[in-house]
């Protein structure tokens, strides 16, 4: 130990016989064996940190290392396999490592985004659990000095028949509308799939996307040695200690227990910190910022000062707290919400202050920038823990784990569908897969702001850069399923989905976020799906030209043994130079023309149609063509922007003929089609795009028939549109209100 | 036309109201932080939608409690105009400038679309440019916007052409579908749904310009 104390101890002389106290409990504990496992850390880990430290750690260290060390925050399972992602281009002006990704958009604007999962403590309590996700996810961005303007989210549920999924969803959706309606940024759209796979362990990711000025963007290295450290924002409760280690457990039976592990958000307090933040960031006194997300105090920070390359000394007396008595164990650990840590300009401190207290936040000078790269705490007049940074950022434990690849699945062959494809169709636009969500969306402004301008429903979400006539359209896409039967092409086929709903809109993608929702990683099939995944994303990012500029992994989504999907939600953002050359998946004109641009359906094997009308998840997923999918992208987005056609549609879930019926719903008006096989009509092959143009408009590809009437028509056969309009719609609130 | 859009903590319609002011109403638009005691001269005072305070206690309640309000009560009284859109038709019902409450939805979720809404007074410095009797598609957000008042009051309403816009289907429950009403003396309207976020083309709809409009020849 080659670190000296930085304070004089006249700083903080114990405030009374409370504190002394206070800090002979959190010194009392004895480590043992016991409590290193409470603390979710191996043997081996434990061994490690004493040799860092050169001693047994205290308590607090302990708690400590175990939060930064939980895979939450060390992504000690995944970093290796991460690497493999690309992450780099010329739009990329910051990726993966920041709290949020940063994307350039042109004339000095750029958008910083990123989507996070609150997986566990939603399960456990859904409307704050779905709340502080959305809350932490803004933070994320708002720390690097964008405005959040959208809003976004990929949920999964498990059957609905499950006597947990009604209570689970209806929690969900009103937190995440309860957070985000209150803070005033609108909430674009999202997917929410139901599957039993997730019945013990639902999966809640949320995404902010956020607009900045180039020359206004805040990174959080610590710099300056002798800088103040602020701590801004609420005040720090008892809620949500070892959230971060929780979430990096599998649940059993018991696990309603640690409903306490899950913190409460508090939104007004969100709305008062953005705009505080915003204000002193639109001066130049802040030297770095970072928000207390998973491991709070803790990991915000260590990591402010490992990315510095400096050392930190906190003094905790200083913290702001809501309860009596705090050790430092529970003020490090604690995950209480709204709170934000600033190394501030010397001499900047009053001029911070007095935008605090016009907002009404707390706002305390906590400490300061040392040279010593150690994380050195004082409490009491007591130094409580000296720990070298080293061990606790970037040379945190590192697992190769063992993996092996998901078996390859033989074709299925010799489908006899039963039914006409017009009754097939209205049991799939009113099946759990793809009936209307609106019931939930309409629980969520989607409109405050007033920039939006592609509402949700549609293939990508639209929101204007205000001002300006740009627009940034976002998408969150994932087949769970897919996945599971083939992990390589369902990361492809993720990534071509987002690349085509933001196609479909006329925007060009531009990068992508990720959330990799998997299962227990210790598990060598459930690490295989994992690096299926990330192999098949990285193929496709590369050829799509969408970069990961941030992400997040959850591991351990798994009840008493059973695993979730694999899930790698993705999250992607793509640019509208000019909003006017845009379009929708709306039916316009009664005679437009309807073509399938790309080739006739055949692929039925894990469709929607063999899963809900055939009641089978056979078979592998359709293979994804990157050539193909880029040069069907290419020529989709010239022709929405040479104004050559009236609407356009991804085809994915359900194939050609339900995304017909989507468009012939969202416009009102009906289709006449040619006769269709089921592989055609239900198939879900790559690559493919619904359009409309008025007749006369050459277009490359299959003219399947024409807009209008007020049925869908298939050969000879029809079903009325409000028939099938009745069953999309009403299948959600149905169960939602039953 | 000179107008001041009131923010307090947790309003987030402020911006929305202002554009929608300066672009339509092409009004001379300054932001009044809810702390002032005094107001500006100006000839509309808006009160924007949000969460002001968090909703916390019961909607609009601490915010009609903020030194500017009474102010606005003041002004409110002596003839100059007073538009209070969701939260701010919340905060008029709070002060009293404006009868009744705001309750919880029928339907206890929080709602979020474009409603029709049929135009009951087509006169006024507010509500001159729409049509009698014609329907209009405005957005409603809100999880607090079911219109409760006494019978008396609701008659009083009615008997005196107060009630602005009715909703033209089902949405939260409130009382005679009462959407948006006016004061007696004309000069203050409260609604729940949004006007200023259907201004333009690409929102999907321009019905909300009609207020805006409607105030500029009113109030220059």
């Amino acid at each position: 130990m080659t670190h000296s104390p930085i304070c004089p101890a006249s700083r903080h002389i114990p405030t009374g016989p409370d504190a002394r106290a206070r800090l002979k409990r959190s010194r009392m504990s004895e480590i043992t064996p016991a409590l290193v496992a409470e603390h979710g850390l191996s043997p081996e880990e434990y061994g490690v940190i004493l040799t860092a430290l050169g001693r047994t750690p205290n308590l607090t260290e302990l708690g400590i290392f175990s939060v930064m060390w939980s895979e939450h925050c060390s992504y000690k399972s995944s970093r290796l396999h991460l690497k493999k992602l690309p992450t780099t281009g010329p739009q990329v002006i910051c990726g993966p490592g920041e709290n949020a990704g940063i994307v350039d958009i042109g004339d000095g604007d750029a958008v910083i985004f990123k989507m996070e999962s609150h997986n566990h403590p939603s399960f456990i309590e859904p409307y704050q659990g779905a709340a502080t996700g959305v809350g932490g996810i803004l933070r994320d961005v708002f720390t690097m000095g964008a405005r959040p303007v959208a809003n976004m989210n990929a949920l999964r549920f498990g059957d609905p028949g499950h006597p947990k999924t009604r209570h689970l969803v209806k929690g969900v959706v009103a937190g995440i509308g309860g957070y985000g309606n209150c803070v005033g940024v609108p909430t674009v759209g999202g997917e929410t799939n139901f599957h039993p796979a997730y019945n013990g362990n639902i999966l809640v990711n949320a995404m902010t996307v956020g607009t900045v000025r180039t020359d206004r963007i805040f990174y959080s290295a610590a710099a300056g040695i002798g800088n103040p450290v602020i701590y801004v924002g609420s005040k720090t409760g008892r809620d949500g200690i070892h959230g971060a280690t929780m979430a990096s457990a599998e649940f059993t039976e018991d696990s309603e227990e640690k409903r306490p592990t899950v913190q409460v958000g508090d939104p007004f307090t969100e709305k008062l910190l953005i705009e505080a933040c915003l204000e002193l960031m639109a001066t130049d006194a802040i030297v770095a910022i970072q928000d207390m997300g998973a491991a709070g105090l803790t990991s915000s920070s260590v990591e402010m000062a490992d990315k510095g390359g400096v050392g930190i000394h906190l003094d905790l007396d200083k913290v702001p707290c809501r309860e009596e008595a705090m050790t430092p164990y529970e003020m490090m650990l604690s995950e209480s919400q709204e709170r934000m840590l600033m190394v501030l300009k010397p001499g900047r401190e009053d001029e911070a202050r007095r935008i605090f207290e016009k907002w009404e936040l707390d706002f305390a000078v906590i400490g300061e920038v040392t040279d010593t790269k150690h994380l050195v705490l004082s409490f009491g007049g007591e130094t409580v823990c000296d720990i070298p940074l080293g061990p606790l950022g970037d040379n945190a434990p590192l697992y190769d784990r063992p993996h092996v690849p998901t078996p390859a699945r033989q074709p299925i062959g010799g489908l006899a569908p039963r039914n006409g494809v017009t009754d097939d169709l209205v049991t799939l636009m009113g099946c759990p897969a793809l009936a209307s969500r609106r019931w939930i969306w309409e629980q969520y402004d989607h409109m405050v702001m007033a920039d939006t301008i592609g509402r949700p429903g549609g293939d990508a979400a639209i929101v204007r850069v205000h001002g300006t006539k740009k627009a940034i359209a976002i998408t969150t896409d994932c087949n769970p399923r897919y996945c599971f039967a083939d992990p390589v092409e369902g990361g492809r086929q993720a990534i071509a989905e987002a690349y085509r709903n933001l196609t479909a809109v006329g925007a060009t993608p531009l990068a992508t976020t990720d959330c990799m929702n998997f299962g227990n990683p210790e598990r060598p099939e459930i690490m295989g799906q994992f690096v299926g995944c990330i192999e098949g994303m990285a193929e496709a990012c590369a050829a799509l030209d969408m970069p990961i500029v941030s992400g997040n992994v959850s591991l351990y989504n798994e009840t008493n043994g059973v695993g979730i999907l694999p899930t790698p939600a993705i999250g992607a953002v793509g640019l509208l130079k000019d909003y006017d050359r845009r379009t929708d998946i709306a039916f316009k004109t009664a005679g437009d023309v309807i073509w399938l641009v790309g080739a006739p359906g055949r692929h039925l094997d894990q469709s929607v149609w063999l899963w809900q009308v055939e009641g089978r998840e056979d078979g592998p997923p359709p293979p994804v063509d990157l050539a193909a999918e880029k040069a069907m992208g290419d020529y989709i987005r010239n022709l929405i922007g040479n104004g050559e056609i009236t609407a356009a549609h991804d085809i994915s879930d359900g194939g050609a003929l339900v995304a017909v019926a989507e468009m012939a719903l969202a416009g009102d008006m009906g289709a006449a089609l040619t006769p269709m096989s089921h592989a055609e009509a239900f198939g879900e092959d790559q690559a493919r795009y619904i359009v409309t143009a008025p007749e006369g408009v050459a277009i490359e590809g299959t003219r399947l028939g024409t807009v209008g009437g007020a049925s869908i028509a298939v050969g000879g056969t029809q079903v009325g549109l409000a028939d099938i309009r009745t069953a999309h719609r009403d299948w959600l609130p149905d169960i939602m209100t039953r | 036309m000179k107008a001041a859009v009131i923010v307090f903590p947790g309003s987030n319609c402020d911006r929305d109201m202002a554009v929608a002011l300066r672009d339509v109403a092409k009004a001379d638009v300054q932001m009044v932080w809810h702390g002032e005691a005094d107001l500006p001269d100006v000839d509309l005072i808006a009160l924007p939608g949000g969460f002001s305070y968090g909703d916390y206690l019961r909607t609009g309640a601490i915010a009609a409690k903020s030194p500017v309000m009474a102010a606005v009560v003041k002004a409110a009284a002596q003839g100059r105009h007073v538009l209070g859109v969701c939260n701010g038709f919340q905060m008029l019902t709070e002060t009293g400038i404006l009868p009744g409450a705001l309750l919880r939805n029928a339907g206890l979720d929080y709602v979020c679309r474009d409603v029709p809404l049929t135009v009951e007074a087509a006169d006024g410095a507010f509500c001159g440019d729409y049509e009698a009797g014609g329907t209009i598609r405005i957005p409603v957000a809100h999880h607090d916007g079911n219109y409760f008042a006494d019978e008396g009051t609701l008659d009083e309403l009615e008997g005196e052409g107060r009630i602005a816009f009715r909703y033209a289907e089902p949405v939260n429950g409130s009382a005679r579908d009462i959407a948006g009403i006016r004061n007696r003396r004309g000069n203050v309207l409260g609604m729940m749904p949004h006007p200023e976020r259907l201004v333009d083309r690409d929102q999907g709809g321009t019905d909300g310009r009609g207020l805006f409009t409607a105030l500029a020849k009113a109030l220059g």
